[in-house]
C-alpha cells in the first residue's frame, strides 16, 4: 500500500492522508474556535460557512468553511486549481457564491462587488498589480476613491493621509514617483497602501512573492508582521510551503475545491502540509546522481538582445552547456532569462552574438528559423505554454505534433496522416500518463500539469541534443512536478545538454548541476547548486555586481 | 469544460434559435405593414422551395453564397477577416469574361469552362494579393485594405465596362453576350431526375463546382499540412512562430486561396446566367458571404446549409414582393438584414443563456445519477 503511494500518479490517494484530512477538517476548526474564543461565540475577522461555487460541471468550491482569527496571519495553501483564488474572489465580490454565508467581524454580509468588500474593510493585493503604470503613486492611491470631479483637493487630502499611513506602518514610498520607474517590491507596497488608504482591516494577498527576490520577499514579510502587530488581519494565499511555515499563524489547506484541513502553523510541518495538499506522500527532494558532463553541446557567446523599444534585455551573455549536465539560470522574473531562452531558440531576433549548437553556428541575429533548429536537435519547452507551447482550442493530438508537423512520419505528401498522428499521441499519453487519456479532447480541457506534460512529451521524445526548458513547473500541481523533475534528470542522464530557466529558486537548486544568476540582462555569477539561498538571493538582487 | 456547449447545440441549436428570432422580428415587421406574417412565411417558403423553378433560383443564389462564404471562412481560420469578397468576385468576373470572350467562338463550353474557372480564381486571388502582402509585411489591417480594394474594383470595372469591354456602338455598360462556347450548361437534366422542372431558373454547373470547392476547403483546412499551419496561425500566432510556421507565407497563401474562392463566384452569374459581364453583377453576394460564414460556423457543411438558406431568402423574398403589394423589395432587404443581424452580428446573444441552461441540466443529471447510485 505504501509503495503504491510513492509510485502511482494522479487520482490514487493514500487512504491515510485522506482520512487524516477528513478528521482534521472538523477537529482543528473546532479546536481553533475553542482556543481563541474566550466568551461563548467568538468573533472571527472572517468566517465563511458552507461556501459553494460551480463553474458549469466544475465545482471550484465545495462546502468551504473557514475561520480567520483577528490579528493573525492566516495562510491558504493548495495546488493550482484547488479553488483558493475562487474562494478569495468570492470574498472580494468578484464572484457570487452559489450558496453559503459570509461573516465579517461577526456580521453577516452579502458581498456583491468589490465596493462592498472595501466597505466591509477588506483589501486585496492582487498577484498582478492593478496599478496604472504611468501615474504617480498618489494618483494610483486615490484611483476609484477620488471623491469628486475636481482632482486637486482630493490629491491634497490624499497626500496628508498617505504620509500618515506611511509613517504609521513604516511603508516609505515617494508619493510623486511614477509607478513604472519603481521596483516591483515598491509597487507591491503601493498596492498595500492602496488597500490601507481605503480603510482595510483585513488584507488578502494573492501569491505576493511570485515576482519578488528572496530579500524583497523577506522585506514584505517584515511589513506583514508589522501590520499584524498593529492589529490587521492578513490572509496569505500561496503555493509555497516555506512561506507558510515562515510567517503564518494558522494555515488552511485546500484540495480539489474542498478545505481539507486547518492547522496551527507551529504544530505542522512542510511534509504534513504537502501531503494534505496532494492527498498522498510527496517526495520533496529530487533524487539525482552525479552529473557526468561531456562535450560542449550549446555554446552562447556575447549574445545581446533588445526588445521592440530598443531596451537591452540580454546584455552580452556567454555560457556553455555540456552534454549530460543541467545548467540552471536563476533570477527574478523579468531580468532577461525569458529573452535569452527565446533568442537561443530562434524565436526572438538577437542583436549580436554567436550561438553554437553542437559546434555549428546557428543564425540568431538575422532571424533564425525555429523549425530548422528543431531539425538540428534543439528542442524548446517554452515558458508560457498557453501562449506559445500549445494551441489551446486544438485537439490534444494536434498539439502533440506542433512544430514537428513537417516530419515525414506525420505526413503523406501534403496531407496529414491523421492515423499516424493519433497513434503517436496515444503512445505519448501512455508514456507520460497524460489524463484524461483522450487524444481527441480539446487541449484547454486538460489541467495545467497535463498540458505541460503534453509539451514535455512532444519535445523530449525528439531525442534532442540540447533541451531548453523555461519554467517547467509553473502552474503545475505538486504530483506532476515530481514527474517532470524526474524526466528532466533522465534527459540529463541520457546525455542531453539541458538549459533550465526558472524563477523558482528551489527548483533551480534541486535540478541544476551549475547555477548561473541573471540580473538586469547580465549573468552576474556562477555558483554551485549547494550555494546558500542567501548568497544566490544577493546575486539575484544584483548586490554583488554593484559592489564589484 | 466550463462555458462550452455540446457540439450539436453549438452547430445546430444556436443557428436555429437565431433564425427563429430573426423570423419572429420579421413577422412583427410584416404585421406592422398590415400583412399576415404567417401568410408571408408561407409565400416565401412556397416561392423558394415549392416548385421546380423556385428551387432552381434558390440554388442559383446559393451557389454565389457558397463561394463567398467559403472565401470568408478560409481567411477566418487563419485569423484574417476578408471583407473584400465583393471586389475579388467582381475582378474574378473579369477573368471569366476574358476567357469567355477569347474562346467562346472557337471551342465548346467544356474547354472554356475549366480555363474560366482557373482565370476567375486567379484574378480573384490577385485582387487579394496586395492586401495580403500589406498585412503580412507591413501589418496594414486586411479589413481596411480589402474594403478599400472593393471600391477600387468597382471603379476599375466601371472604367473597363464603359470603355475597353463595351462592344462598338453599344450604349450599355457591359460586355458582348458570350456565344455557346462561353456559357455554362444548366442543371435542368439533373433536376429532371427528381422530377423537377427548373423552367427559366439559371441554376447551372457552377453549383456542382461550388459543392466540390466546399469539400476541397474541408480537406484543405483539416487534412493538409498547410491547413494545420493556417489554423495554428489563426488560433495562436505566437505558437505558430514557436512552431516555425512562416507567418508571411501563411497569411499570403491563405488570402490568395480566399480571393480565389471569391473570384470563382463570378462564374455563376457571368457564364451561367447573363452570359456577359454587367455592372455590379456581384450585387452584395460578397457581403452576404460574411453572414453565411458566420452562420455556418466557418465549416463547409454549415456554409452550404447557410448558403441555401440565404438563397431561399433571396428567391422567396422576390416572390413575396410580387405577391404581397404592401411588401416592397426594400422590405425583403429588411428581412434579410434581420437574419444577418441575428445570425451574424448577434451570434452569441443566446449563448450564455443556453450555457446556463445546459449547466442546470448537467447538474440535475449528475445529482440524480448520484442518487441512483
Amino acid at each position: 500500500m505504501k509503495a503504491n503511494c510513492f509510485l502511482l500518479f494522479g487520482q490514487k490517494n493514500c487512504g491515510k492522508a485522506d482520512q487524516k484530512a477528513r478528521n482534521s477538517k472538523n477537529d482543528v476548526l473546532a479546536s481553533l474556535i475553542w482556543e481563541e474564543g474566550t466568551t461563548g461565540m467568538s468573533e472571527f475577522a472572517i468566517e465563511l460557512k458552507g461556501i459553494n461555487k460551480s463553474f458549469g460541471p466544475v465545482r471550484a468550491n465545495r462546502d468551504i468553511n473557514l475561520a480567520v482569527v483577528p490579528g493573525t496571519i492566516h495562510g491558504i495553501i493548495g495546488e493550482n486549481g484547488a479553488g483558493k483564488s475562487t474562494l478569495m474572489s468570492i470574498l472580494y465580490g468578484f464572484y457570487q457564491a452559489d450558496s453559503g454565508e459570509i461573516f465579517i467581524k461577526g456580521e453577516k454580509l452579502t458581498i456583491s462587488d468589490s465596493q462592498a468588500a472595501i466597505a466591509a474593510g477588506i483589501g486585496m493585493v492582487h498577484q498582478h498589480f492593478m496599478l496604472v503604470e504611468n501615474f504617480t503613486v498618489l494618483e494610483n492611491i486615490i484611483l476609484g476613491a477620488e471623491g469628486g470631479n475636481i482632482l486637486n483637493s482630493a490629491l491634497g487630502n490624499a497626500r496628508q493621509s498617505l504620509i500618515k499611513l506611511e509613517e504609521d506602518y513604516e511603508l516609505a514610498v515617494d508619493p510623486d514617483a511614477v509607478i513604472e520607474e519603481l521596483p516591483v517590491g515598491i509597487q507591491q507596497r503601493v498596492e498595500i497602501l492602496k488597500a490601507l488608504y481605503r480603510g482595510a482591516e483585513i488584507l488578502i494577498l494573492d501569491e505576493p512573492t511570485g515576482v519578488l527576490t528572496p530579500s524583497e520577499a523577506d522585506h514584505l514579510f517584515r511589513i506583514l508582521q508589522q501590520l499584524k502587530d498593529q492589529g490587521k488581519t492578513i490572509v496569505l494565499i500561496t503555493h509555497k510551503l516555506r512561506e507558510i511555515m515562515a510567517i503564518t499563524d494558522n494555515v488552511s489547506v485546500m484540495r480539489q475545491g474542498t478545505m481539507v484541513a486547518t492547522r496551527k502553523t507551529s504544530e505542522t510541518s512542510v511534509e504534513d502540509l504537502a501531503e494534505l495538499m496532494v492527498g498522498r506522500r510527496v517526495l520533496m527532494q529530487v533524487d539525482k546522481g552525479e552529473a557526468k558532463p561531456a562535450d560542449v553541446k550549446l555554446s552562447v557567446e556575447n549574445l545581446t538582445v533588445r526588445d521592440g523599444r530598443g531596451v537591452t534585455m540580454v546584455d552580452d551573455v556567454s555560457l556553455e552547456v555540456r552534454a549530460g549536465e543541467i545548467v540552471g539560470i536563476a533570477g527574478v522574473a523579468g531580468n532577461g532569462q525569458s529573452e535569452l531562452l527565446e533568442a537561443i531558440a530562434g524565436i526572438t531576433r538577437a542583436e549580436s552574438g554567436v550561438v553554437l549548437l553542437d559546434g555549428k553556428p546557428i543564425k540568431v541575429t538575422g532571424g533564425a528559423d525555429p523549425a530548422l533548429l528543431r531539425h538540428e536537435g534543439m528542442v524548446h519547452v517554452p515558458e508560457d505554454r498557453h501562449h506559445m507551447g500549445l494551441v489551446l482550442p486544438f485537439e490534444e493530438n494536434e498539439n502533440s505534433i506542433l512544430g514537428y508537423h513537417d516530419q515525414e512520419q506525420y505526413l503523406s505528401g501534403m496531407f496529414l496522416s491523421i492515423d499516424a498522428i493519433r497513434a503517436d499521441a496515444e503512445a505519448k499519453i501512455e508514456q507520460y500518463d497524460i489524463r484524461p487519456p483522450n487524444p481527441r479532447l480539446k487541449t484547454s480541457n486538460f489541467s495545467g500539469g497535463n498540458q505541460q506534460k503534453i509539451v514535455l512529451a512532444r519535445e523530449m521524445e525528439q531525442d534532442p541534443v540540447v533541451l531548453l526548458i523555461g519554467q517547467p513547473t509553473r502552474g503545475v500541481d505538486v504530483g506532476a512536478i515530481e514527474f517532470i523533475h524526474k524526466r528532466i534528470i533522465e534527459m540529463r542522464d541520457a546525455g542531453k545538454a539541458v538549459l533550465l530557466v526558472s524563477v523558482e529558486l528551489d527548483e533551480i537548486r534541486s535540478l541544476s548541476d551549475r547555477v548561473l544568476v541573471m540580473f538586469a540582462g547580465k549573468i552576474v555569477g556562477e555558483r554551485s547548486p549547494e550555494a546558500t539561498e542567501g548568497e544566490l538571493g544577493l546575486l539575484m538582487a544584483g548586490v554583488e555586481s554593484e559592489v564589484a | 469544460m466550463k462555458n462550452e456547449l455540446p457540439k450539436w447545440a453549438d452547430y445546430g441549436l444556436i443557428p436555429l434559435m437565431n433564425l427563429a428570432v430573426a423570423f419572429l422580428v420579421s413577422g412583427l415587421v410584416v404585421l406592422f405593414v398590415g400583412e399576415n406574417p404567417i401568410e408571408a412565411a408561407r409565400l416565401m417558403i412556397r416561392g423558394s422551395l415549392g416548385y421546380g423553378e423556385g428551387i432552381g433560383f434558390t440554388l442559383f443564389h446559393a451557389t454565389n453564397f457558397i463561394f463567398t462564404g467559403l472565401a470568408v471562412a478560409v481567411a477566418f481560420h487563419c485569423g484574417l477577416f476578408n471583407i473584400g469578397g465583393e471586389g475579388q468576385a467582381y475582378i474574378g468576373g473579369l477573368g471569366a469574361a476574358v476567357v469567355a470572350l477569347a474562346f467562346d467562338r472557337i471551342v465548346p463550353w467544356w474547354i472554356t469552362f475549366p480555363i474560366a474557372i482557373a482565370a476567375s480564381a486567379l484574378f480573384g486571388a490577385l485582387w487579394a494579393l496586395i492586401p495580403a502582402w500589406l498585412q503580412a509585411k507591413r501589418g496594414s489591417h486586411v479589413v481596411i485594405t480589402t474594403i478599400m480594394f472593393n471600391f477600387i474594383a468597382s471603379s476599375l470595372m466601371v472604367y473597363l465596362l464603359t470603355g475597353l469591354l463595351r462592344p462598338q456602338g453599344s450604349m450599355a455598360p457591359q460586355t458582348r453576350t458570350f456565344e455557346a462556347g462561353g456559357q455554362i450548361p444548366k442543371l435542368d437534366f439533373m433536376m429532371d431526375w427528381f422530377g423537377l422542372d427548373i423552367g427559366g431558373a439559371p441554376l447551372n454547373l457552377s453549383f456542382l463546382v461550388a459543392l466540390v470547392a466546399a469539400f476541397l476547403v474541408w480537406v484543405l483546412i483539416w487534412r493538409t499540412r498547410f491547413g494545420y499551419e493556417l489554423r495554428t496561425m489563426g488560433t495562436n500566432p505566437t505558437a505558430a512562430i514557436y512552431a516555425g510556421i512562416p507567418p508571411v507565407k501563411t497569411i499570403v497563401v491563405t488570402m490568395l486561396i480566399s480571393g480565389a474562392l471569391a473570384g470563382m463566384m463570378a462564374l455563376n452569374p457571368v457564364m451561367g446566367e447573363q452570359a456577359r459581364v454587367e455592372l455590379d453583377f456581384v450585387a452584395g453576394a460578397g457581403f452576404v458571404g460574411i453572414a453565411v460564414a458566420l452562420m455556418g460556423r466557418s465549416h463547409p457543411v454549415g456554409i452550404v446549409i447557410a448558403a441555401i438558406l440565404f438563397g431561399m431568402l433571396y428567391q422567396g423574398g422576390a416572390e413575396l414582393a410580387f405577391d404581397m403589394p404592401n411588401i416592397s423589395r426594400d422590405m425583403i432587404i429588411v428581412i434579410q438584414g434581420l437574419v444577418i443581424l441575428f445570425a451574424g452580428a448577434l451570434e452569441h446573444m443566446f449563448r450564455p443563456t443556453l450555457i446556463g441552461f445546459f449547466q442546470i441540466l448537467s447538474i440535475r443529471f449528475s445529482s440524480s445519477s448520484k442518487e441512483a447510485a
